[in-house]
């Protein structure tokens, strides 16, 4: 293993190009109407059709595109952009941790390290309409908003500590062929931010009647609301410069017409 | 706020019927400190505790700013033997640390939420006063950390909780404590504090199903709790766990309730509340049996300890004690004291038809079993109804409290010695299938025919053993004595 890595790093000074990333297959998400938590007025959200990587980006990939990319090693990366947390449990610039896994999901990264290296791949961060769309499909349904089961499952995967340490393609392929939308990590979306949540999630009620609307209709049944909810508390709670170790991200793309 | 202003408006119409009468009108009464105009003095370091601890009283000390470091982890524990359950909680234990403060205290309040934690949580005081109770100032992220700080206004005893999104879930899960502000001086010297929280708990499977149990949002929802608890889990304050104290001495026990969603009807069996802070604000209140806590709420009760013995804390509404876990024990130890208690004297047959009547041959006989069958199918209606409330409906016991009668090594052993603690109870230590239990079983006003069964029964349904109990075997051991 020793070897191995100090072969990577010495080939790495001389063939970067050789050591491109692995590049990670993306799947259509065919496009659809859908009624997001906190939509506007209740009202039913167009997604047209996109593309989503298959799998969350790995710790190697990101190893790779720092190697590539110096800028975004640890010690160089511009505090603006990513806070002490940022690579936290990395050895060095470019050697990960001794017990993390090279196919496990990078975490420990900021918004705008997650928005570069997509831009890196030609691709871009999901919006958080596209993501949440694509994350209400279970094994066998696209919408799984009323499978109980499903739900509770994913409210369950949130409870469980430690699964960022995970490799990936560890939980669940869903209907489009998808990995780990639930169960691993919080991913980055692209607008995370635009929906603001206090921090007081009672009083939001107040400010905002459709976080109101929201929270009232909430009743046994709605047991994907409750999923949701927390992931909108999350990300009400971060900012871009944030680096968290249960916070990952996977990229997107649109078809060109 | 409300009353202290219409308090003022009557002493000022008192004041104005005065002086027509008379010159002047002084007020005499010694004026309550203003909290907020307290200065306070020095920085001092918060002590916190883990259930069922509490801090220092804070005695005589001057208001100070008051620095109090609290963590969020999430992390498994054990909710029962054989059930795993990941609480999420303030300070590593539930309920949360026990914070100590003053009136007219500025507390810098720092809410650390560790980098592990897969979730955002913040802080609502119910001693804060100002919007969320701090909730909004103090939302943080995995893997960060906020301060924010607050005056301590209003004395009493305070719960405080999570109210992230969704909020029942993160107070389900264990995300509540106490915040205790003493009065200038503090509260009266005791000898004796404790902190006890009670909450409920939603898992998928039911009581007792063992593995690690997820939260259940559907029961939560509709109130179905499986697990009402002190302290976070079954057996929190039982047996080795207990709270303590010695004959003569005043405790002092801060109780909250988390909930999310019961209310709970506080009551220690076997005392009086010599005093109860109702709703741990000012209002005292005296000689009370069972004292009602809301969630979200607190109380502050007192008692002086006269006899000694073992003495239950529970939520009176009773089967949560028996068959969800909301039981804790309280011992005391020291001399007995008979004018207060004397325990039993004397055992007797009552005769409600007066004794002479009993004698005459034509007494009605009680029913015999005439077979070993008939004798489990008799047993089985006495243990229902003497047995089962400790024992439970299969045997299985109270983890803590009640050991197992079924599959129990402790019966198979000697059937003899069973017999005995059927007829004449049992007190002190004993290992039941490897696990202590001390604990005291009062003795059963049973017939030997009754005792026979119910024994009959117990060993053949509930230890696969072919065991007959039969009267003459218990009218030998009831002799012996």
């Amino acid at each position: 293993m020793r070897i191995h890595l100090y072969l990577l790093i010495a080939a790495s000074f001389f063939v970067t190009q050789i050591w491109a990333q692995e590049k990670t297959e993306v799947k259509p998400i065919k496009g659809g109407t859908f009624v997001p938590l906190y939509g506007v007025d209740g009202a039913a959200v167009y997604i047209p059709e996109f593309l989503l990587d298959e799998h969350l980006v790995t710790n190697q990939q990101y190893l790779d595109f720092v190697k590539k990319y110096p800028k975004w090693q640890k010690q160089n990366v511009i505090k603006l952009f990513a806070d002490d947390g940022y690579l936290r449990q990395w050895k060095n610039d470019t050697t990960l941790g001794e017990n993390m896994l090279p196919n496990a999901p990078v975490t420990t990264i900021s918004w705008y390290a997650a928005k570069e290296y997509c831009a890196c791949q030609g691709k871009r961060l999901a919006s958080m309409n596209e993501w949440e769309y694509a994350a209400m499909a279970s094994e066998t349904k696209a919408n799984a908003q009323k499978d109980s089961l499903f739900n509770q499952r994913i409210v369950s995967s949130y409870e469980k500590p430690k699964t960022a340490t995970l490799p990936i393609k560890s939980t669940y392929k869903n209907y489009y062929g998808i990995w780990d939308m639930h169960g691993l990590v919080w991913e980055w979306t692209s607008d995370f931010n635009s929906v603001l949540i206090s921090g007081e999630s009672r009083k939001d009620g107040e400010t905002d009647r459709q976080l109101f609307c929201a929270a009232g209709s909430v009743n046994a049944t709605d047991l994907m609301n409750y999923a949701a909810f927390m992931r909108y508390a999350f990300r009400g709670s971060i900012k871009a410069n944030y680096c968290i170790q249960n916070l990952g991200f996977r990229c997107a793309k649109s078809i060109k017409k | 706020m409300n009353n202290r202003f219409l308090l003022t408006i009557k002493q000022g119409m008192i004041c104005l019927a005065s002086t027509a009468i008379l010159v002047s009108c002084g007020n005499d009464k010694p004026k309550k400190e203003n909290a907020l105009t307290v200065k306070t003095n020095g920085v001092v370091q918060a002590e916190l505790t883990a259930p069922p601890h509490v801090p220092a009283p804070i005695g005589d000390r001057s208001a100070k700013k008051l620095k109090v470091d609290m963590e969020i982890l999430e992390e498994e524990g054990e909710m029962t033997d054989g059930v795993k359950y990941v609480y999420w909680t303030f300070g590593g234990s539930v309920p949360g640390s026990f914070i100590r403060t003053r009136v007219g205290d500025e507390v810098e309040f720092t809410l650390k939420n560790h980098p592990d934690n897969k979730l955002p949580h913040n802080i609502d005081l119910h001693a804060v006063t100002g919007p969320g109770g701090g909730a909004e100032s103090s939302f943080v992220a995995p893997g960060q950390q906020k301060t924010f700080s607050f005056k301590t206004l209003n004395p009493g005893l305070y719960v405080y909780h999570c109210a992230t999104a969704p909020v029942g879930m993160h107070i389900a899960n264990g995300m509540y404590g106490l915040i205790l502000v003493e009065p200038a001086g503090g509260l009266p010297k005791v000898d004796k504090e404790y902190y006890i929280m009670q909450g409920d708990f939603y898992t998928k499977g039911d009581y007792g199903e063992p593995g690690l149990q997820p939260f259940d949002m559907k029961k939560a929802v509709e109130e179905d709790a499986d697990y009402v608890v002190f302290n976070g889990k079954v057996g929190a304050l039982t047996g080795d766990n207990a709270i303590t104290a010695e004959v003569g001495e005043t405790v002092r026990l801060y109780v909250g309730n988390g909930g999310p969603n019961l209310v709970s009807s506080f009551h220690v069996i076997g005392e009086i509340f010599d005093k109860v802070h109702v709703e741990g604000g000012s209002i005292i209140n005296k000689d009370v049996q069972t004292t009602l806590i809301p969630a979200g709420g607190a109380a502050i009760v007192e008692f002086r300890v006269d006899v000694p013995g073992t003495f239950i804390l529970v939520d009176h509404s009773i089967f949560r004690a028996f068959n969800k876990g909301a039981l804790g024990m309280l011992k005391v130890a020291g001399k007995d004291s008979s004018a207060i208690y004397t325990g039993t004297l004397q055992e007797g047959i009552y005769h409600p038809e007066g004794g002479t009547i009993q004698v005459t041959p034509d007494a009605p006989a009680a029913p015999e079993a005439g077979s070993a069958a008939e004798r489990i199918e008799m047993g089985k209606r006495v243990y229902s109804r003497t047995c089962f409330a400790c024992h439970q409906g299969e045997g299985q016991g109270i983890p803590g409290a009640f050991p197992p009668l079924a599959n129990s090594d402790y019966m198979q052993a000697d059937v003899n010695r069973a017999i005995d603690v059927v007829l004449h109870g049992l007190t002190g230590e004993i290992t039941v299938n490897g696990t202590v239990y001390n604990s005291m079983m009062p003795g059963q006003v049973l017939t030997d025919e009754q005792a026979a069964n119910v024994l009959t029964y117990i060993y053949q349904e509930m230890n696969g053993s072919d065991v007959e109990v039969t009267p003459a075997m218990v009218a030998k051991v009831r002799a012996s004595k």
